[in-house]
């Protein structure tokens, strides 16, 4: 019928399915996504005078602070580890994933003239800061390097799985922010929302204490919140102190897949009329 | 017709219509602003409550198709639905019935400059932009130095964006753009911008695309630009396509809309997102009153109301008379008397530009004026074609003095002497 197979054939209609994803869409603009993360990137710490060391400072002066209250003060046990070096392995990925989650929220408001101007796929939107975020969280385990020498810690073989838990924290950050980027293009109330439930959320998360010191009867509790199996293993798998919690880690995984492929349905189901609201 | 390979079709649009709850603004507001604001102002709520109810039709029920190298234009009033038409031809936003079936990649020029940053210098973000408009790198890698002699800021490639005059940014921006090799462009008053030598050079490249096979959507208020690139044109008003065939059949008809309608209708638009909306025109005579007929020995003062939402320097505002044959016979901008005016820094307010127009030379006959916005060679700002119009009823009219059809578009009235020698 065509004279060239390659012919690339497009049609706009009012509706799509449910989970209706352009995978060749997504392999065409796969280079924007780079593009993009690299944008963000490169300008992050663009006319500061510290440059990209702010992505070592914030966790490192939260360990210290925490460190000073917490651990000497208040006296939080920490699975038989130093405070300083139970904190930081805690903060690392906490700290990634508040900030890629607050970014990723209000992506799609802050970068309304992508919406309105031009056609990218959307879902690269709100993804791009929780990629960006993983290369500050790479300048920011440098530390973690030098805590461990100075400590004497020796990870094991756990240390394996830290690929695939940084994965998953990659995927939750991205399918919490596809749910909140999405409603904030109608409702702002998520801007106000978001900085107080990452705060709540530092206290529901083991990050200051470690998860055993709930009890059974609340632990559960404690499981519901996907980050508690993440910050555990990630801790586990570093430091090599106590055995990876798969029964966590694997509840962490489930619940993450859940929030990713939903957040993906729901911003699918909504990005038709982004360019009209926002 | 003949039917060749060549005439395949590569757009195709059926039964294309896009809905719009005229109430759209207002939905974005938080919780609580609705309700102090329903609470400040029961009977507004009220009515806003009603107008979510109404809707309106962008495009209703629009149908053409578009063949291989074909150049399209696309012309109406403002309001008339044609950038609905572009954003939904782009997937900017979807529509509410019917379908459009492309075939092939479809590059706009809606806003050149879209995602530039101003701290990434003039290379990084020939990249950057280069793939948002859906350019692989590979791509830009080959075009890039076409692109950078084609905007002509060679000297300044490594120096961040911000530190370019606003004419460097944009040509930088158009020339990404333009170097974009689509099947589909799709081009949207991008000639608005740059100097008279760069708008040049864009008309050229885009015929240059045109010959090249493939197809182009122009929408453009510049019916002269639109009468050169275009063979057939397709006129909308109110969402509907009323017109679609030769260019110069469809101009016509065009200028002759302009020419009937005289309506405030045109104002009432979606503004929120417009760094200058213009929001009223009126033409009063010396004792005050608003006037539609005039005389050619009385002056006319044109009030211009407009918005501004951001602070602006330099902003020009131009009003151009247009006859009764779509001829423009004057125009004039606020920086004509004063040029200081480009200088000038605005913040944001309500403003209002007056021009008293001594009218001694136009004819009997209707006239409608175009108002329009800018910062010259950096931003095209607001536009509104026929704003208004007016008729000029002289009673004695030099067309009766003379026993036969006088020629000329304008008239004046020059002081004669003859002498016997």
């Amino acid at each position: 019928m065509t004279e060239h197979a390659t012919d690339y054939e497009l049609v706009i209609r009012p509706k799509y399915g449910l989970l209706d994803i352009n995978w060749q869409e997504l392999k065409e603009y796969r280079e924007l996504l780079f593009f993009l993360a690299l944008r963000e990137v490169k300008i992050r710490y663009k006319q500061t005078i510290m440059g990209a060391s702010w992505a070592l400072l914030q966790p490192l002066f939260t360990m210290i602070v925490f460190t000073l209250i917490f651990g000497r003060l208040a006296h939080m046990p920490s699975d038989g580890v130093p405070y300083p070096i139970f904190s930081y392995a805690g903060l690392l990925l906490w700290t990634y994933f508040s900030n890629a989650l607050s970014q990723s929220s209000s992506s799609l408001v802050d970068n309304a003239p992508l919406l309105s101007k031009v056609y990218i796929p959307r879902i690269f939107i709100p993804t791009t800061p929780c990629l960006s975020g993983l290369v500050d969280y790479g300048i920011a385990m440098s530390i973690i390097l030098i805590m461990m020498v100075y400590y004497r810690f020796v990870p094991g073989i756990s240390i394996l799985l830290l690929p695939f838990i940084i994965l998953l924290t990659f995927m939750l950050a991205s399918g919490v922010g596809y749910w909140l980027s999405s409603i904030c293009v109608k409702y702002r109330d998520v801007k106000y929302i978001v900085p107080f439930f990452v705060q709540l959320l530092l206290f529901i998360s083991p990050v200051i204490y470690p998860s055993n010191i709930v009890g059974e009867n609340l632990r559960l509790l404690l499981y519901l919140n996907p980050l508690t199996g993440l910050i555990g293993a990630h801790r586990a798998c570093l430091l090599g102190h106590i055995p990876v919690d798969f029964v966590g880690l694997g509840i962490s995984a489930l619940l993450t897949i859940v929030i990713f492929v939903s957040g993906i349905m729901y911003l699918k189901h909504t990005e038709k009329y982004f360019a009209d609201l926002i | 017709m003949k039917a060749s390979k060549k005439e395949k079709t590569i757009i195709e649009v059926k039964h294309l219509s896009k809905k719009y709850g005229i109430g759209i603004d207002t939905t974005y507001k938080t919780l609580s602003e609705s309700i102090t604001s329903a609470v400040r102002h029961p009977i507004k709520t009220l009515k806003d409550f009603r107008s979510q109810n109404e809707t309106f039709w962008a495009l209703k029920d629009v149908n053409f198709e578009v063949k291989r190298g074909e150049v399209l234009g696309i012309i109406g009033r403002n309001g008339a639905g044609k950038s609905t038409l572009l954003k939904i031809l782009s997937r900017i936003t979807y529509p509410t019935e019917g379908e459009v079936r492309l075939l092939g990649r479809v590059g706009s020029l809606l806003e050149v400059g879209t995602g530039f940053h101003s701290e990434l210098s003039g290379r990084e973000n020939i990249y950057f932009n280069g793939s948002i408009l859906g350019m692989k790198k590979r791509e830009i890698d080959e075009k890039f130095d076409e692109i950078v002699k084609f905007s002509g800021v060679e000297k300044f490639l490594d120096t961040p964006v911000k530190r370019y005059s606003s004419g460097m940014q944009v040509r930088l921006a158009f020339s990404v753009a333009a170097n974009l090799d689509p099947e589909i462009l799709v081009v949207d008053e991008v000639l608005a911008v740059g100097d008279v030598e760069f708008q040049k050079k864009c008309l050229g490249k885009m015929s240059e695309v045109a010959e090249g096979g493939r197809t182009v959507l122009f929408v453009s208020h510049n019916t002269g630009a639109i009468q050169n690139l275009c063979q057939r044109c397709i006129l909308l008003n109110k969402g509907h396509i009323i017109n679609n065939g030769e260019t110069a059949d469809v101009i016509s008809q065009y200028l002759n809309i302009g020419l009937q309608v005289s309506d405030k209708s045109v104002f009432k638009r979606d503004i929120s997102n417009k760094k200058l909306a213009f929001t009223d025109i009126n033409l009063y005579n010396t004792k005050g009153e608003i006037i539609t007929k005039s005389t050619s020995d009385e002056n006319i003062l044109v009030v211009i109301n407009y918005d501004l939402n951001v602070q602006l320097t330099g902003v020009q505002i131009c009003f151009e008379i247009f006859d009764q044959n779509g001829i423009c016979i004057l125009s004039s901008t606020n920086f004509d008397s004063n040029i200081k005016m480009r200088t000038i820094s605005q913040k944001p307010g309500k403003y209002v530009a007056k021009c008293l127009l001594n009218t001694s030379f136009l004819r009997n006959g209707l006239y409608s004026i175009t108002i329009n916005s800018s910062i010259p060679h950096v931003e095209y700002l607001d536009e509104i074609e026929f704003a208004t119009r007016f008729e000029i009823e002289s009673p004695l009219d030099i067309t009766n003095v003379l026993s036969q059809n006088r020629r000329g578009i304008i008239f004046k009235n020059l002081i004669w002497q003859i002498d016997q020698c």
